[in-house]
């Protein structure tokens, strides 16, 4: 498995070539180094002079792909998506446009993303599958019925209605938690109980519906039939049987996602006030900051790739039969 | 078969389980509804003891309801604290109240007026010719070749506690030779436990005027200043030739000492008194000097700063300002909040004794001669969108809010006559609404180097006029803004000298003057405009083709598609077909820049109290192309610059009026612009809230408010209950639906397999 582990992440590294290449690509195709250097010196009375000093102290001054000027490897390494991608397979964020570090703001900022993220995913995992093997249980009565109408409507519905909604009944109409804001320690709690509500209420449709195909495909098959036929309870069917065998298309699908947690969710954070990740990386698109763009965008692309190493590992652990080579 | 009946009467299922050697299932699900019950009642006790919080959705610390705390919002990051590199209202809602330049705008009274803050007067320059002989007071703009402003600061004013200032025993600095081992873990400037300050000398504010005129700050007053300030261009290149002469520590340019390094226009005088040396006579100087950019800076608290390792901590003066203002900061954490908490060195301040007549019915001079600042601490939190903005201002939990268009019914409606009126749910709130008409402008220009809308031929300025008459901007104003604006008629805002109200100011190429009234001329006299222009009934004459005009704008959303709808149907009733090049902000700025745009919409907020402010966007030296200036439609004519010039020094008098008048007349005429309009900015503040005017050239306006913290705890209280039953009704229904659940699931376990 070690074997594998380290084939996968070699793969990974062309992988992350291409993602660095493509972001600095697009990036630099709708900002320029002279249009960043006027967002981030201001709108008014800015000068060609102090464009080109910004630019020079920030290391925009250079050629992006290739330095004509440079002899030898430096026509390759004096360039600003050589000097800005070099460092990040190292994890060396560096400073971001206004100076600040990338890394340390990124260590700051993950905990308010997580705390919002890792009891969403935690306890929407827990009501998708619960509510999927009720739903699983009660296969072809209304039950089963009115639960899919109900989770087809509630996908079609957008995120930002479950958050605007959310914020008008329980913290306008009903008046029980904050709207927005965060805190940190244990008063954080009042912050997040709203966010984490709606993030679970808002996946309840397509969760549902997704482990349901899951369950009803395993608890067809012929050792489910042997199970029941052994007079085991319908309960311990589902249980021990069916959602056992129904793990490995979860955890394709919940893996890999485990490590991305970290990244945050743009728009529970954005209306909610919450100082994480995700609202880190809309405010540097907004603001044409290359370092956090390109630190994110990595970095997401990253923690991907340990989710999918960390799925094809969790196989192994819920189905014995497959083996890492 | 395992299980099989044993005489127990039990059905077979039942049985089955305990056959199976496995858990019981629905023990199980009962000791995981004890822990799950256990659990939230854990949670709850933790989150909220009911009976200490009247309020459970109260964002802030329940011990702080009582507090002489002010709770504002803001809604996008400030960029910089550097007060010489902030520029920006959402900096200067911060540092305005930290940083104290030697002059303040007087709060209430109208016109602004310029007051001494740290100063000890107002400085009356003193004219010197080109051999430095002195000039009368009123010698002619062209023989004064220098001006000279001294400013005597006031004794005994401290700077707020900062570790920079940190002395031990022995009066030796503690923090301003720090060592790697010192800085090690040091992540904020809390992290120094020792504090200390000292007395503001002129030599600071000299210091900072330095720090605006080197390279590396990147000021953006830097191109001003060097037309004016004697000596500060040589200083720039001085200054950054001895840096660059340096040796780099840890890669980075080290600390320079600013103060070492002469500038000729800039002179320390005395512990209290500097001098500024300007070229030729600029009235507008003060003005900037009113401004951030020319409040002190402590050389400490820069060298404390320019220490190697504190920017690779993010310690650095944009982000942890020093200043002498009523406030400091405490927190700024902009990703979430920012506090200001009083000075507690601040200097004597007391609340103005005099205003506008008005002001005394408004209950305005109430606190007159009071001791500032009222209010201990100001908690700003982020609050990017807007819905849970204006919420949290309807549950009392901001003290102050803008109105959104989209609540904006719900808040203000019209009278018959016009006024601004709040609704009766607002008024039962105790809420007051504060309008005023700020000193911008927000317009559509021509590109005047475009063959088909610029020039200054008579065909190109019927064409304009007609447009302008087209473009009817009490509609934009009226469907986009409210209500909320005045359609501008000319580039002068009101409140700003030089700006005529009524029909003696209005343009007449636009407006004509009905019974007193201002009114814009029919779309007959554009089409009219129109075919005089060359295009009778939207064609080309001499092509027969249909005229197309390209608007160019970095509006993006789905307002903005309404506005460009809206756009192109006032091209439409004059048969002109309207193409929209919506881009980027980026490649919006570089059209601008290279002259490619044709028609284009532009704004322009006052950086001081002066026609020349404005004007100045008009003037051919300050185009855009060639000149990189803020003269976006790169308007020149000669005798508009000329005017400019004998007016941009003047002092405002009837002589300087007259030429404003004729300057403005001539742009109407060339029309230049399509005025747009003047915004009106409507803001309501709660019943707690006293001493709001609004004072769009004092940013430093935090001092003067009060509050009555304990009329916004009732308050909260009264809005704020929780409503509970809800909650119990949803246990209710989910106990309905579960039931019959439970009931199916019974009789499906008990039903025989046969």
């Amino acid at each position: 498995m070690i074997a594998y582990i380290i084939r996968r992440i070699m793969y990974a590294i062309p992988i992350l070539i291409g993602v660095n290449l493509l972001t600095f690509v697009l990036f630099f195709l709708v900002n320029t180094p002279n249009d960043m250097a006027r967002f981030h010196l201001g709108m008014k009375r800015v000068t060609p002079q102090a464009i080109a000093e910004w630019k020079a102290e920030h290391g925009y001054d250079e050629p992006l792909f290739y330095n004509s000027a440079a002899s030898g490897v430096g026509t390759l390494t004096h360039t600003i998506f050589f000097q800005r991608s070099v460092k990040l397979f190292v994890f060396d964020f560096g400073q971001s446009d206004d100076g600040r570090d990338i890394g340390y703001d990124i260590s700051q900022r993950m905990w308010p993303s997580l705390s919002i993220q890792l009891p969403t995913f935690v306890v929407g995992l827990v009501v998708y599958i619960s509510m999927a093997l009720m739903m699983v249980f009660f296969r072809g009565t209304y039950l089963d019925t009115g639960g899919v109408v109900l989770a087809v409507v509630m996908m079609s519905i957008s995120m930002l209605f479950y958050v605007i909604g959310g914020q008008y009944l329980f913290s306008k109409v009903l008046r029980l938690v904050p709207i927005s804001g965060y805190d940190t320690g244990l008063s954080a709690i009042k912050f997040v109980i709203l966010p984490i509500t709606v993030g679970v209420i808002s996946g309840v449709g397509s969760g549902v519906r997704l482990y349901r195909t899951f369950f009803l495909e395993e608890s067809g098959k012929d050792y489910v039939r042997t199970a029941r036929a052994k007079g085991l309870s319908e309960i311990r069917v589902l249980f021990s049987h069916v959602l056992k065998n129904a793990m490995i298309p979860i955890l394709t699908g919940v893996v890999v996602v485990i490590p991305s947690l970290f990244i945050g969710s743009l728009i529970l954070e954005s209306f909610f006030g919450i100082p994480g990740l995700g609202s880190y990386t809309i405010d540097a698109i907004r603001s044409q900051d290359f370092g956090i763009v390109h630190a994110m965008v990595f970095l997401g692309s990253v923690l991907y790739i340990v989710g999918l190493i960390l799925t094809d590992i969790s196989y192994t652990l819920v189905d014995p039969r497959v083996r890492l080579r | 078969m395992p299980g099989a009946v044993s005489g127990s009467g039990l059905p077979v299922p039942y049985r089955v389980r305990y056959a199976d050697g496995g858990p019981d299932m629905s023990a199980a699900v009962l000791r995981a509804s004890r822990i799950a019950a256990l659990l939230g009642l854990f949670v709850f006790l933790l989150v909220r003891p009911a009976p200490l919080r009247a309020q459970w959705n109260d964002p802030y610390p329940a011990a702080d309801g009582n507090k002489n705390i002010l709770y504002a919002a803001f809604m996008e990051r400030p960029k910089r604290l550097d007060p010489a590199q902030a520029y920006s209202a959402d900096e200067y809602a911060f540092i305005s109240q930290i940083y104290e330049p030697p002059f303040e705008y007087q709060y209430l009274l109208r016109p602004y007026t310029l007051v001494p803050l740290t100063a000890r007067a107002l400085p009356q320059p003193v004219y010197l010719d080109r051999h430095g002989r002195r000039l009368p007071a009123n010698a002619s703009s062209g023989r004064i070749a220098y001006s000279v402003y001294t400013i005597r600061i006031r004794r005994g004013i401290m700077y707020q506690p900062h570790p920079c200032f940190a002395r031990d025993a022995s009066g030796k600095y503690l923090y301003q030779s720090l060592t790697r081992a010192q800085l090690k873990g040091v992540r904020t400037i809390s992290a120094f436990k020792h504090t200390g300050t000292r007395e503001l000398v002129a030599a600071d504010y000299v210091y900072e005027i330095k720090r605006l005129a080197s390279p590396w700050i990147h000021s953006p007053l830097y191109s001003v200043l060097s037309h004016y300030i004697v000596g500060f261009r040589r200083f720039a290149h001085t200054a950054a030739r001895l840096r660059a002469a340096l040796p780099k520590v840890d890669g980075k340019p080290p600390y320079i000492d600013l103060g070492h390094i002469p500038m000729a226009g800039v002179k320390v005088l005395g512990r209290y008194t500097y001098s500024i040396t300007i070229r030729g006579k600029y009235p507008q100087f003060l003005y900037w000097m009113a401004m951030p950019f020319f409040a002190p800076m402590p050389p400490e608290a820069d060298h404390f700063f320019s220490q190697p390792g504190m920017a690779r901590r993010d310690l650095t003066l944009n982000w942890y300002p020093v200043g002498t203002g009523p406030y400091m900061l405490t927190v700024n954490d902009p990703n979430r909040e920012m506090v200001l908490e009083r000075n507690p060195n601040y200097h004597p301040d007391f609340y103005p004794r005099r205003g506008e007549p008005s002001d005394v019915r408004l209950g305005l001079l109430k606190d007159a001669g009071k001791r500032l600042p009222f209010i201990r601490k100001v908690v700003f939190s982020l609050e990017r969108e807007g819905i849970p903005y204006w919420d949290k201002f309807l549950q009392g939990y901001y003290d102050e809010s803008a109105i959104s268009a989209e609540s904006f019914n719900q808040v203000v409606h019209f009278t018959a006559g016009g006024e601004a009126q709040l609704t009766p749910s607002m008024r039962a709130k105790g809420m007051r609404l504060v309008t005023g008409v700020a000193p911008s402008i927000s317009y559509y220009g021509f590109n005047m180097l475009d063959p088909v809308v610029g020039g200054y031929s008579q065909r190109s300025r019927w064409l304009r006029r007609a447009i302008s008459i087209a473009i009817n901007t009490q509609q934009y104003i009226s469907i986009f803004r409210n209500g909320r604006g005045l359609p501008a008629q000319g580039p002068v805002p009101p409140g700003i000298f030089g700006y005529e109200p009524g029909c003696a100011g209005r343009d007449p190429y636009v407006y004509a003057c009905v019974d007193g009234r201002i009114q814009r001329k029919s779309i007959a006299t554009a089409r009219r405009l129109l075919a005089e222009a060359g295009y009778p009934d939207g064609r080309d004459e001499r092509t027969g083709k249909p005229l197309l005009l390209y608007y160019d704008t970095a509006e993006t959303g789905p307002e903005a598609k309404a506005h460009m709808d809206w756009m192109r149907k006032q091209f439409r009733k004059l048969n002109i077909q309207l193409v929209v090049r919506a881009t980027d902000y980026n490649r919006f700025q570089e059209k601008m820049r290279r002259g490619e745009e044709q028609i284009f919409s532009w704004g322009w907020n006052a950086d001081y109290p002066d026609p020349e402010n404005f004007l100045f966007l008009l003037y051919g030296p300050n185009s855009e192309v060639g000149d990189n200036g803020e003269n976006a439609a790169n308007y020149n004519n000669p005798e508009f610059n000329r005017l400019f010039n004998r007016m941009r020094n003047m002092g405002n008098t009837p002589a300087r009026a007259a030429i404003i008048r004729r300057m403005v007349a001539m742009v109407q005429r060339d029309a230049p612009w399509v005025w747009g309009f003047n915004p009106m900015e409507f803001r309501l503040h709660q019943a707690w809230v006293f001493n709001v005017k609004p004072n769009y050239m004092a940013t430093n306006d935090l001092k003067y408010l009060r509050i009555d913290p304990a009329l916004r705890e009732a308050d909260r209280k009264a809005w704020n209950r929780p409503v509970i039953w809800p909650l119990w009704v949803i246990v209710g229904l989910l106990v309905v639906l579960v039931l019959p659940a439970v009931h199916v699931y019974r009789q499906k376990e008990r039903r025989s397999a046969l």
